[in-house]
């Protein structure tokens, strides 16, 4: 695969990619899109401009079928990560699409160097966020062109990737290997459940994901997200991307 | 079932109202439904369904052979009641979900311990049988492995590099699914069912969706159904396609591996371009599909399907031609036949111990009562066995895509979906790649669930890959484990 160095590959058509909203084409007291959002991404209190948290979204696009005024739209655009929680909030005025993820400071890349060593903790992830990770480390994407490796043991790792909403079950043993990854330490969350719970989101058995539990540095919406948007997210969060 | 039976039957993806469902006392409800055992019937399901005045037992019974489903449900109970497991095994861990979940006590269950030790417990944190002996050594793994997998916990009781005893842990993907959808659906629910498994979202969003329209008393159009077919066989490509490669990864047979993983996203993105999703999220709804496949996108994904299963057989090829290989998966980690029928394997695992069993050619619905695929079986019980069942199944799945897809019948992809039924309840069995996924719903007064039962494939498969490791060694836990390949999520729901 040439990318980074040419162009990405397509996304298929009807993924869609990251969503779009510019609230002020919101129809007046419009709330269509609230109603079919399985996971409550969309909010829209009475008087106010509608938004819309791709990291909850599970990007099933049901609100861009009922929108009647084009407010939310399809980008096709697979670039999507953030570093703050924030920044996956769309609505406000200049605010229509994701702000993309910077990268780690200067100090922090120089004590990476060229390599990134994660450990992967799946906790209540349905296996499809792993398996579109796993898939990274396949001949096609071949990550380890980057230095970016998944190691067995939370020592030999610089940080967690981090799947599923976090489950009860899961807390104690996901705080135990975050703590033994020595610091400093990165935590990157994959996917609508990691990010905020996902469909899951409100479910007495679970977190409302990874940033629950430990601090979070990259937020990678999808559900699953494409291994394309996950790529996208670890390059630039190395600044290895223009 | 050349005899009648007391229970009442019904086709697979269909309904019956609730109160035609015959009722028995406890102790009754147990001999009645032992007896069907006793003459061929399979358990598909047993679990409670609570009310006011107790929990009623329900069991959905499979007579294979006959193509037909039965029901029957108790009174409502408390306290305690006869258990089955005692005769018959297969409920072993159907009757540990009912005490866990409903206080239900099976009387007489020979080993009655939690299954996802929901209490706060971590899953971990109970007792384990033990195996005592100056040479005897315990091994414990988990809950957070190695790999990019789920959490679950093996405690192993060896004796020297030889496994005497496995048992495992699960609990820790609990997410309260079935908790959930008690007085649904909801608007998550669809996103919910696309998630029970992630590898298995249109199985289990198949069986959901069929579940909506028994209850309804429809149908989704033909088209539909075959276009949730089409996809349920590009989901078994591409997991039987990457546990292929799994499998030649654990011995070291690293091109297959390679191979395979590559091999395994072109069967993906195959899905993808028909709905857009790489796991086939968004595209089966309950009153049928959401996109339909234009003859320009068929053409595609036909062009790309051929390249695919072109290289999966050509990377299948110096697998199987590899002597190494064979001898590392032959006579490895064995389940016998009579093994896994006691127990009420299914799928794959259950075929690949001779066991002919899979539900799309047992109960055929949707666009399987028009198109069928042979069964793949294969003897041994052994990882061959299991390596061997799955690249049986690539071969007729890809040959049935080929087939089907130049025959897709014309029409709409989706109806508005009708309102459920009061009072009914409704059976799905999809195969999904696994095995038999099962969801079995009761409506309320309004329409609403008054319990939604699922079933998993790996709920029924677990307790085999624990007697696979029964004198095997240790170090073939691995390649034991990938060949049944099962699902941590879909078991803790």
């Amino acid at each position: 695969m040439a990318y980074p160095n040419e162009a990405a590959p397509v996304l298929p058509d009807r993924h869609g990619g990251a969503l779009r909203l510019d609230a002020s084409k919101c129809v007046e007291g419009c709330a269509d899109c609230v109603a079919v959002c399985p996971t409550e991404a969309i909010t829209r209190p009475a008087g106010k401009r509608a938004a819309l948290d791709l990291g909850r979204c599970v990007f099933c696009a049901a609100c861009v079928e009922v929108c009647p005024s084009g407010a939310i739209t399809q980008t096709g655009n697979h670039r999507m990560a953030a570093r703050r929680r924030e920044d996956l909030v769309l609505g406000e005025a200049g605010r229509e699409e994701a702000r993309l993820a910077k990268a780690l400071d200067a100090k922090m890349r120089k004590l990476l160097g060229r390599a990134l060593r994660l450990r992967q903790v799946s906790a209540g992830g349905c296996g499809a966020c792993e398996a579109d990770t796993n898939v990274l480390g396949t001949i096609g994407w071949d990550l380890s062109r980057f230095g970016i490796q998944f190691v067995a043991s939370p020592r030999h790792a610089d940080g967690l990737l981090i799947t599923g909403p976090v489950s009860a079950a899961m807390e104690l043993a996901l705080r135990k290997t975050y703590e033994a990854v020595p610091a400093p330490k990165i935590v990157i969350a994959v996917g609508a459940c990691a990010i905020a719970g996902g469909p899951y989101v409100g479910h007495p058995e679970v977190k409302g994901g990874a940033g629950e539990v430990v601090p979070v540095d990259l937020y990678v919406p999808g559900c699953p997200p494409h291994p394309l948007t996950i790529l996208d997210g670890l390059l630039r969060l190395l600044d290895r991307l223009e | 079932m050349s005899a009648s039976t007391p229970f009442a039957l019904l086709a697979n993806a269909t309904s019956i109202p609730w109160d035609e469902v015959p009722e028995w006392t406890g102790d009754e409800f147990v001999l009645a439904t032992a007896a069907e055992l006793a003459r061929g019937a399979r358990l598909c399901a047993w679990y409670g369904a609570p009310e006011q005045a107790g929990t009623r037992l329900v069991a959905v019974l499979a007579f294979d052979a006959d193509n037909t489903l039965a029901v029957g449900r108790s009174v409502p109970l408390k306290g305690s009641y006869p258990a089955l497991t005692a005769t018959h095994p297969e409920a072993h861990l159907f009757e540990r979900e009912v005490w866990e979940q409903h206080g239900l006590m099976p009387e007489g269950h020979p080993w009655l311990k939690p299954v996802r030790r929901t209490n706060g417990d971590a899953p971990a944190a109970g007792e384990f049988f033990r195996v005592e002996g100056s040479e005897v050594h315990e091994v414990a793994v988990g809950p957070v492995h190695a790999g990019i997998i789920e959490p679950g916990h093996f405690r192993f009781q060896c004796a020297g590099e030889e496994v005497v005893h496995l048992e495992i842990a699960l609990g820790y993907q609990h997410r309260g699914v079935e908790e959930a959808l008690a007085g649904g659906p909801r608007r998550a629910t669809m996103s919910q069912m696309e998630t029970v498994a992630g590898d298995s979202s249109i199985a289990h969003a198949t069986a959901y969706a069929t579940i909506m329209e028994a209850l309804a008393g429809t149908e989704a159009p033909l088209r539909a159904q075959w276009l949730r077919a089409v996809a349920l066989e590009l989901e078994r490509l591409a997991n039987h396609t990457g546990d292929m490669g799994a499998l030649a990864n654990d011995v070291a047979f690293l091109p297959t591996s390679a191979a395979c993983g590559k091999i395994r996203g072109d069967f993906l993105n195959l899905t993808a371009a028909i709905c857009g999703n790489r796991f086939g999220r968004g595209l089966v709804r309950p009153g049928g599909c959401r996109h339909d496949v234009e003859p320009e996108r068929a053409k595609r994904v036909m062009e790309g399907l051929a390249k695919a299963l072109e290289d999966v057989e050509e990377a299948l090829g110096w697998f199987w031609n590899a002597a190494s290989v064979r001898e590392r998966f032959e006579n490895v980690g064995t389940v016998h036949a009579e093994q896994a029928a006691e127990i009420g394997m299914v799928g794959l695992a259950a075929r690949a111990c001779g066991l002919v069993r899979d539900v799309r050619y047992d109960h055929p619905a949707g666009w399987h009562r028009f198109a069928q695929i042979p069964v793949a079986v294969w003897p041994s019980g052994d990882v061959f066995a299991r390596a061997r069942v799955r690249a049986l199944e690539i071969k007729r799945s890809g040959d049935y895509l080929r087939e089907q897809v130049v025959t897709a019948p014309e029409g709409k992809m989706r109806e508005v979906s009708a309102e459920p039924g009061m009072e009914m309840l409704a059976v799905a069995l999809v195969e999904g790649w696994r095995g038999e996924v099962c969801h079995a719903a009761i409506t309320d007064t309004a329409g609403r669930f008054r319990r939604y039962k699922i079933i998993d494939p790996s709920f029924r498969n677990w307790s085999g890959l624990a007697l696979a490791m029964r004198g095997t060694a240790v170090s073939d836990f691995p390649i034991c484990n990938k060949s049944f390949n099962l699902s941590y999520c879909g078991f803790d729901l």
